[in-house]
């Protein structure tokens, strides 16, 4: 039998050489048992380990990253497990990614403990601040793991805590930290840590950030095993905490209602001043109105209203159809790829922006969330005709001398009349409050058309804002 | 009014922060001190200690303050209640968040705040909070800053450049009782701030002309919160809610919170017992929708009264509304059918997915791969099993719900 005895710290990298060298005799894994420091000697004496063998031996990154974390258990049988796995790779690797392998099993369920009592090491290790021995402030714990992780769950200190000396205490061993590199020493007694008024504050934290009327006591438990209770110091108000609880709820329930304070009135009238709903003067009145509107439902589910925005003097509006999901976000009109195209075909047009009133028929976004984006939709009659009345205000104080309608939702709500756009487009119709309408194509269709009418459809949008501002001159 | 001491402070500005869900403290960019300064952050979060409401704590989560001039009826600090009132200094809220995260006991800081003089005065000094823990004592924790709504855009980005994470809570399921129960509060204004924070992160993302990259905007994203149960929303109202923020935002979290009671209540709402099964209900849908595949109105629907099952789950709830669907054959459905069987969940659907290019799966591979076999049974096939009648059979709820109770007279 081939005795291995590995050190107390770094112990993977030694096991790593070793069976590096068995696995290049191909040495099976009943010719060997693996051991630690404290292991008592075999009772029948121990073969040294053979030369290495010239058969290559190779080990993928994942398997070296599952039997480092493995190598972190407390199962005295690991070594030996993982010499087997790394064995049976020579032959056949593919075992490696089959979940369904019994032997893969059982060493993931292993790395997940570990990784498991690793994170309760980062969550529960409670440092008391030290005398300090120099400049830098001195901190020691006391940490009871379920695994001798010391080595792979110490570095996480040292990233953390970079610039102040700790030392961790285990009983597998102890990690000091002053700034350079870890050091690992062997297991000495529990060390007496200093009390730490910050733990005070700790606790009176921890009492107060707990709700009485809800006790989950399972979650606490599965998640903050009492195991791991002796070391936290906030865990020693627990029963207190719960058995208090029943008497805070039933307290709250009895005091009911409660008189609100003689200051308290005056604000919340200064606050709750009730907004001007009387019919608007000005564009800012009738913004700051359209801010609030609840005439349709859309409200509730887009994110806010948006107004129109351009030249309030202009000759010339311009009505689309409704904000899309970036309009809604950025609380203004074509500001998407819809409004860029619509720009870009002004500037050849010869339409400065700032020459005309940008706005839309329906002012809130409709769209269907799917997953992580909001699909467009366009809005219904009832949304045109509730819209309307900010439509109608808008235009009365703008006063356009021409107004364009982008696509059949606005030149809906402008004429009234819902007739196919195709014959109607680039012709004049009146508007339900008389004036005259020049229909056109929405940006957002010449976007959605398919690559050999697009462009048709856009010369004519050009065309016809060009005929816009002719008309205006 | 005598002094109080920084532990009175302690525990009357930590009791007003009990209300609020989001602890998290993960998905952030990856740091750490060894470059100086303090503390590290990136990876899964770390939750440090567990209350007995079953709560995490991950993150020193107080009020700046208490006072408030608000008066939401649900909210233990409106300026109607006489709940006692304190205030931090700035001083001495970054020397708590570093005392408790030297000594290993938080992530970071969930800083929020009762509203004072006004929105921008109070968001101010909470990013010159979070302006003093990153930039004088090079904090590298984990910082979550509550955006006050109707603060000005302005401080909402400057709170984006040292927070980890954003948030403004939207609430209530449905405007109408915002509108109602926080008469201060506006949705607009709530969504709006929401959209900044979207849009905020967006433009940090897009490298300049030079391909110089902006400042990071909130990499660890931004979350919200619903109050459940404080009105007559039905469950499909909520997810539908949830639907909207999750695909407008882009938010991180949606957080549920069984209305609770609480002391000095307000005369508008019941001090009722906290929904909490209706909460967890509520989260399991909530994972429905974001890695499932499922969307809010199918998991609503499968109850006409378009509240959740409370004695079964979501997904089992779906599954026998839905029997025609089953079973599934294990070696050949696609991942999304996979995934609506109940009884698998995400890791075991890609360890299906993986092991069966490798070979044959049987019932026993399945139980050891961590799928649930007591739920799944009913509705797959395996070489090794079928369900036969058990799928369409009549008393197949039966055998999930819990065993009826006799109702409490008290």
């Amino acid at each position: 039998m081939i005795r291995i005895t590995l050190p107390r710290f770094g112990r993977f990298d030694a096991w790593r050489h070793a069976a590096r060298d068995l696995a290049s005799g191909r040495v099976p894994m009943e010719d060997v048992t693996w051991a630690d420091p404290d292991t008592p000697p075999d009772l029948f004496g121990a073969d040294p380990a053979p030369p290495p063998g010239d058969h290559p031996v190779v080990a993928t990154q994942e398997f070296l990253q599952l039997a480092r974390q493995v190598a972190g258990h407390s199962d005295p049988e690991r070594w030996s497990l993982l010499y087997g796995a790394l064995m049976r790779a020579q032959g056949d690797r593919r075992f490696l990614s089959n979940p369904a392998d019994p032997m893969l099993d059982r060493l993931s369920r292993m790395a997940k403990s570990v990784r498991r009592d690793i994170h309760k090491m980062h969550a529960f290790v409670r440092f008391h601040e030290l005398p300090p021995d120099g400049p830098r402030r001195a901190f020691g714990a006391w940490f009871e793991p379920e695994h001798p992780i010391l080595e792979i769950g110490t570095p996480f200190f040292a990233k953390r805590f970079a610039d102040m000396d700790w030392l961790i205490a285990t009983p597998e061993g102890t990690a000091r930290f002053d700034g350079d590199a870890i050091a690992y020493d062997d297991p000495a007694p529990r060390p007496d840590l200093p009390d730490d008024a910050s733990h005070g504050l700790w606790q009176t934290y921890f009492a107060n950030i707990f709700n009485p009327a809800r006790i989950k006591t399972n979650a606490m438990r599965s998640e903050m095993p009492k195991k791991y209770w002796k070391n936290l110091p906030e865990t020693r108000l627990i029963p207190d905490m719960l058995a208090d609880a029943p008497r805070r709820v039933q307290a709250m329930r009895d005091a009911g209602a409660s008189d609100a304070p003689a200051f308290a009135p005056k604000i919340t009238a200064r606050l709750r001043q009730q907004p001007d709903d009387s019919i608007p003067d000005t564009l800012e009145q009738a913004a700051s109105q359209a801010a609030r509107c609840t005439r349709c439902e859309l409200c509730h589910a887009a994110t806010q209203t948006v107004w129109g925005q351009g030249d309030p003097t202009a000759p010339l509006m311009l009505v689309g159809e409704a904000p899309g999901d970036q309009e809604d976000l950025a609380g203004l009109p074509f500001v998407g790829p819809a409004g860029q195209l619509l720009h870009r075909t002004m500037a050849e047009a010869g339409l400065a922006p700032d020459r005309a009133w940008l706005t839309n028929a329906v002012k809130h976004f409709r769209f269907t969330p799917r997953g992580k984006r909001r699909l467009h939709q366009t809005p219904d009659r009832d949304h045109v005709d509730q819209c309307r009345w900010w439509l109608d205000l808008e235009r009365r104080m703008v006063a356009p001398r021409l107004t364009v309608a982008l696509g059949a939702t606005a030149a809906f709500a402008l004429t009234g009349n819902r007739k196919p756009l195709t014959p109607r487009r680039g012709l004049v119709e009146p508007a339900r409050d008389g004036g005259p309408v020049l229909i056109t194509w929405h940006p957002s269709l010449i976007l959605r058309l398919p690559p050999d009418r697009a462009p048709a459809a856009l010369s004519e949008l050009r065309a016809d804002l060009a005929q816009a501002v002719r008309m205006v001159a | 009014m005598a002094q109080r001491t920084l532990q009175d402070k302690l525990a009357i500005l930590s009791d007003a922060a009990k209300y609020d869900a989001s602890c998290a403290s993960s998905g952030t960019t990856r740091r750490d001190s060894r470059s100086g300064g303090i503390g590290s952050a990136g990876g899964t979060g770390i939750c440090h200690a567990y209350t007995p409401d079953g709560r995490c704590i991950s993150l020193l989560k107080i009020l700046m303050t208490n006072f408030c001039i608000y008066d939401c009826a649900y909210c233990i600090n409106r300026v109607s209640s006489n709940v006692e009132r304190a205030r931090f200094s700035p001083e001495e809220v970054v020397r708590l968040t570093l005392e408790f995260y030297r000594r290993n006991m938080i992530e970071g800081l969930f800083l929020s705040s009762g509203i004072i003089r006004s929105p921008d005065q109070t968001m101010g000094d909470m990013v010159r909070i979070a302006r003093m823990l990153r930039i004088e004592h090079g904090f590298k924790g984990y910082i979550h800053l509550k955006t006050i709504p109707d603060a000005s855009p302005d401080l909402v980005a400057q709170a984006g450049l040292f927070a980890d994470r954003l948030s403004v809570n939207v609430e209530l399921p449905q405007d109408a009782s915002l509108r109602h129960l926080a008469p201060e509060k506006r949705p607009e204004t709530i969504r709006a701030t929401m959209a900044d924070v979207r849009l905020g992160r967006e433009a940090a993302k897009d490298r300049s002309h030079t391909g110089k990259r902006p400042p990071r905007f909130a990499p660890a994203g931004q979350s919200t919160q619903m109050i459940v149960g404080a009105d007559q929303a039905t469950d499909v109202d909520i997810l539908n809610t949830s639907a909207n923020l999750y695909s407008g935002y882009q938010l991180k979290r949606v957080y549920y919170s069984a209305f609770s009671p609480i002391p000095d209540a307000s005369a508008m709402l019941p001090l009722i017992k906290p929904p909490l099964m209706r909460e967890h209900r509520l989260y399991q849908a909530d994972w429905l929708m974001r890695f499932y595949g499922f969307d809010a109105t199918e998991i609503g629907s499968a109850h006409p009264s378009g509240n959740l099952d409370l004695d079964i789950d979501p997904k089992l709830a779906w599954a026998l509304a839905n029997r025609a669907q089953f079973p599934v054959d294990v070696a050949r459905a696609p991942r999304e059918m996979l995934l609506r069987v109940p009884g698998f969940g995400t890791k075991t659907v890609g360890r299906i997915l993986t092991a069966r290019r490798n070979g044959v799966l049987r019932y026993a591979d399945l139980l050891r791969m961590g799928a649930i076999m007591s739920k799944a049974q009913p509705f797959v096939t395996l070489p090794d099993w079928t369900p036969g009648a058990l799928t369409d059979s009549a008393g197949l709820r039966a055998r999930f719900a819990p065993p009826p109770e006799q109702l409490s007279l008290f």
